[in-house]
């Protein structure tokens, strides 16, 4: 055998025992990562020192001339509200999309469907505003109407019906349209992830097809599913365009879904006031924006939480 | 060339967990030797500190010494990767690179290590090697197609293709055949007496007719129960390991009375 | 399980006759049998809304449900409750798809019908400097819009790739690393306005209280792209098989040399398909470009200099403070819209023949 080159020499004894491009390779990366840690550390360190000031401002400055607990309380219902509706709506829906994609429509087109649906959760969501304003607001005259006219006891349609058709109802509805294909493609992740032997399992016991999901797909998937809800809460509780354009909100704290008096949410108010805001209505807005920060931490690490528990009896590994 | 490996007194640790104590082995060069043993008892364990590819787990670390031709492979500063530059390694499933032809997997440990060849000489170590493991005449013409396209038996033959490549010392196998049919697997014990002329092998195996057909030497390794570390029984000459072993246990393993 | 009474019979008649007593064969409702229903279904509501007045969304729904029961209540005399519910869930199942469906097709519907009056070369090729009313385009929002999500990838991409590499390379189960996987969590749900607001923190420390910047708005789409990217690498880096690391390993190559020319080539088709997405998520974004990086009429490509126009604020900005007359602003605004879709299906038509191109081949 001909000695290859000089590395065939080793063992060197003054060799260093990692190489100088294996280090400075780490080093970058785990440069790359602190990095992560610092802009993080910044995104927190820069709001809270931007929202400082609005915090000890004494009401009259602030706009609006409440405290500033009055000012983001209304806005912090609204948008909680928004997001509530959008995931009422959205998560039994996206279940069964997902269930019709992964077990019930046939596979050659449940492909595609899975690609559409990939496609719509990128649409972006000034699309998905404008369509609201302009498409789902007039159409939900109609159901509104009968909303209030046949389950007008409830509070949440009480009405007056608003005549331009931009509630709460339609942002919960246009916000569910914008997350279902969220939910919907990390539940359909977790039901393609099923154990083929338990579903094998459950049919050989003689199930029917609906009775197999029950006992195989559904039990395993459950925290996918609670995951898949609790991002598109965040992304629901964050949105800000569709809410800015559809909504006309009024400020109100009401669970009338129907009416033209609407609370409006922190993001929407933040899009609709920041443009021409200066000095402490600028702090206020981005104390405002903290308060989102933290709802939806704190919907992420719910979710988490969540996931982790169940992780043990989901049977993956 | 071939080169001896001596084994003196090695414990090999994960962490604080002992896995393999007191190893004192004496491997020939131009020898086959085997390791068997039960499952878990730290033959692998053993193999793959001999290239300290058991380093890859954090907290690996070994006591005692293990001398290539009388050099310490574990003294201060030697470098990990070129031990392995010396001592090849044949694992238990084959691992052709997915990204690579069956050429560029060839040379793969050069071109890895950017080693500039000229054109002639490239082709001429994948000709060589690929002849040296027994594949040449079953792939010469598909040179350029993804080495993952390959029978599970030739990808195995490409993998030692490219370890020999590396013009190594000493080659290591962990379990080569336990993945492949009975054919592919005569194959390669066939291309493990040919390569015996030039290399030192080492090989785990968990089936014993195997050890006695390609071995000269076989060692036992045996472990009390799980926790304990793993120790080198018995380490012989083949045919004495397999018709009159000196420890009971070593007999009761290779006459199946194990347990 | 409910036996129903003419497979009750038919095993007398076949246990009679001396056939086993234990029959395969079931009652099955024929297979017309649901078509018919369906069609009967239409008939009768149509029908009847022909008398009370017609509606199509009342006709879509008193169908389905009219099929669901009568199915329901058929399937269960036939065939027997266990069927019947499955047949139900198999129509709740597919209608509920049928109207998740709607909304999403209305959507690419309206966008293109509104979008495509001012879908010309104008539009590509002006800007709004000095247009007032007709006419005018997108040309400057379109390269603001290229601009700054180009500045917004190469920041995230090199960050996000190696952190994903340490995570999964070098961080193994250290504090560091749980850490990262952490906060990369937290930084996922971001909402993006928040992003736009610690752009416009950060900046306004440096250039004072009216700070507006493309730059700017590249930060805070990074933000927000970042950890999509470390998301989508990590998972990528960690389906690379051990075997071929250590194969690399055993042919006396460096760890980070097995990193670049072994694991990243093996797992660059899912790597550059999922940066690719993070591109199209972070590119239709609004609300922190409104914020930081703001909007003007006329082209301008520094993006360290003042505002810049971005296709989602023109054609927010172009809905929401409309000119007189207001048509065409809406009509741009449409235009824009279509512009971003176009932009993100391409980018995720690209993402998919990525994943196909540069995946590992095995013929």
């Amino acid at each position: 055998m001909t000695a290859p080159t000089e590395t065939a020499t080793t063992p060197a004894p003054a060799k260093p025992v990692t190489q100088l491009g294996d280090r400075i390779f780490a080093g970058s990366a785990k440069g790359a990562g602190i990095l992560i840690l610092v802009v993080l550390a910044g995104v927190a360190a820069f709001l809270v020192a931007q929202a400082f000031p609005a915090v000890v401002a004494s009401p009259a400055e602030l706009p609006g001339e409440r405290s500033l607990a009055a000012y983001i309380g209304p806005l912090v219902f609204g948008t909680v509200l928004a997001a509530v509706i959008a995931l009422i709506i959205a998560t039994p829906l996206a279940i069964a999309v997902a269930l019709f994609i992964t077990h019930y429509a046939p596979r050659r087109i449940a492909q595609g469907l899975a690609y559409v649906v990939d496609l719509l959760a990128a649409v972006p969501s000034i699309v998905f505003g404008l369509w609201g304003a302009f498409t789902l607001a007039p159409a939900a005259l109609g159901l509104m109407t009968w909303l209030h006219t046949y389950l007008g006891w409830l509070p949440f349609f009480a009405g007056p019906v608003s005549v331009t058709g931009r509630t709460m109802l339609v942002v919960g509805v246009t916000l569910a349209v914008m997350i279902l294909p969220i939910i919907t493609a990390v539940s359909r992740e977790v039901f393609l992830q099923t154990p083929k032997l338990h579903e094998e399992a459950a049919l050989a016991l003689g199930a029917t097809r609906w009775e197999m999901i029950r006992m195989a797909v559904l039990p395993f998937g459950r925290s996918g599913i609670i995951s898949g809800a609790m991002l598109g809460l965040g992304r629901a509780l964050g949105e800000t365009m569709a809410v800015a354009i559809i909504l006309s909100a009024s400020g109100a704290v009401t669970f009338n879904l129907i009416s033209s008096d609407n609370p409006s949410t922190i993001a929407g108010n933040i899009a609709l006031q920041f443009p021409d805001s200066t000095g402490l209505a600028v702090n206020t807005l981005i104390a405002s924006g903290l308060v989102l920060f933290v709802i939806t931490l704190l919907v992420n690490a719910l979710a988490r939480f969540i996931v982790n528990r169940r992780r043990e009896f989901s049977g993956a590994n | 060339m071939a080169k001896a490996i001596e084994a003196r007194n090695l414990n090999i640790y994960y962490g604080s967990f002992l896995a393999v104590e007191g190893v004192t082995m004496s491997i020939r060069p131009k020898t086959v030797t085997a390791l068997i043993g039960p499952s878990g008892c730290g033959k692998s364990t053993y193999l793959r500190s001999i290239n300290r590819m058991h380093e890859v787990i954090p907290g690996a670390r070994v006591e005692g010494s293990l001398e290539l031709d009388g050099k310490d492979l574990y003294a201060p500063g030697v470098d990990p990767v070129g031990v392995r530059r010396q001592i090849g390694m044949v694992f238990q499933r084959p691992n052709p690179f997915p990204t690579m032809s069956i050429y560029d997997n060839v040379v793969a440990g050069q071109r890895l290590n950017n080693k500039k060849m000229r054109k002639d000489a490239t082709d001429e170590l994948v000709e060589r090697s690929l002849r040296g493991a027994n594949l040449w005449n079953e792939v010469k013409d598909r040179l350029d197609k993804p080495g993952s396209g390959l029978s599970g038996g030739q990808q195995q033959r490409l993998c030692i293709a490219r370890a020999i490549a590396v013009q190594p010392d000493v080659l290591l196998m962990d379990e080569p055949c336990s993945a492949l049919d009975p054919i592919s697997t005569l194959a390669i014990e066939d291309l493990i007496n040919e390569l015996k002329a030039e290399y030192t092998i080492v090989i785990v195996t968990h089936n014993m007719q195997q050890a006695a057909r390609v071995s000269d030497f076989t060692g036992f390794f045996n472990i009390e129960g799980t926790g304990k570390p793993g120790h080198l029984i018995e380490m012989d000459e083949t045919k004495t390991i397999f018709s009159q072993p000196k420890e009971k246990a070593t007999e009761d393993y290779v006459s199946g009375r194990f347990g | 399980m409910t036996i129903d009474t003419e497979t009750v019979q038919r095993e007398r008649l076949k246990s009679r006759s001396g056939a086993e007593s234990t029959s395969l064969v079931r009652a099955e409702l024929p297979r017309w049998a649901p078509w018919a229903v369906f069609a009967g279904s239409l008939v009768l509501v149509g029908g009847l809304l022909a008398i009370t007045g017609f509606s199509i969304g009342l006709f879509v729904v008193g169908s389905v449900v009219l099929y669901a029961v009568v199915t329901y209540a058929l399937s269960r005399v036939v065939e027997g409750g266990r069927k019947a519910t499955d047949r139900l869930v198999t129509i709740v199942v597919t209608s509920a798809f049928a109207v998740a469906l709607i909304p999403l097709i209305s959507v690419l519907v309206t966008v293109i019908g509104n979008g495509i009056a001012r879908f010309d070369a104008e539009f590509f090729s002006s800007s709004m400097r000095g247009v007032v009313g007709e006419g005018g385009g997108a040309y400057h929002a379109i390269m603001g819009t290229l601009i700054i999500t180009g500045l917004a990838a190469v920041m995230s991409i090199p960050i996000g790739l190696l952190t994903a590499v340490y995570l999964v390379e070098y961080g193994g189960r250290t504090r560091l690393s749980k850490a990262i996987t952490f906060f990369v969590d937290v930084m996922t749900g971001i909402p993006s306005i928040v992003a736009g607001l610690f752009a416009f923190a950060l900046f306004a420390l440096f250039f004072g209280p009216g700070v507006r910047m493309g730059f700017a708005g590249a930060v805070a789409l990074s933000v927000l792209m970042i950890p999509v990217v470390v998301r989508a690498t990590e998972e990528m880096l960690k389906i690379v098989p051990n075997e071929l690391r250590e194969a690399a390993y055993a042919l006396g190559t460096p760890k980070w040399r097995t990193i670049v020319k072994i694991v990243i080539p093996t797992s660059i088709a899912g790597i550059a398909s999922g940066v690719t997405l993070a591109v199209a998520r972070v590119i239709g974004e609004t609300a922190p470009l409104l914020i930081i990086a703001g909007l003007t009429t006329s082209v301008n490509l520094n993006p360290f200099d003042g505002r810049m126009a971005t296709l989602p604020v023109f054609s927010y900005t172009s809905y929401a403070a409309p000119g007189v007359p207001r048509d065409p602003y809406i009509d741009r605004a449409w235009a824009a819209a279509l512009v971003l879709i176009i932009i993100v299906l391409l980018l995720n038509l690209v993402a998919r023949l990525i994943a196909r191109l540069f995946a590992p081949k095995t013929r």
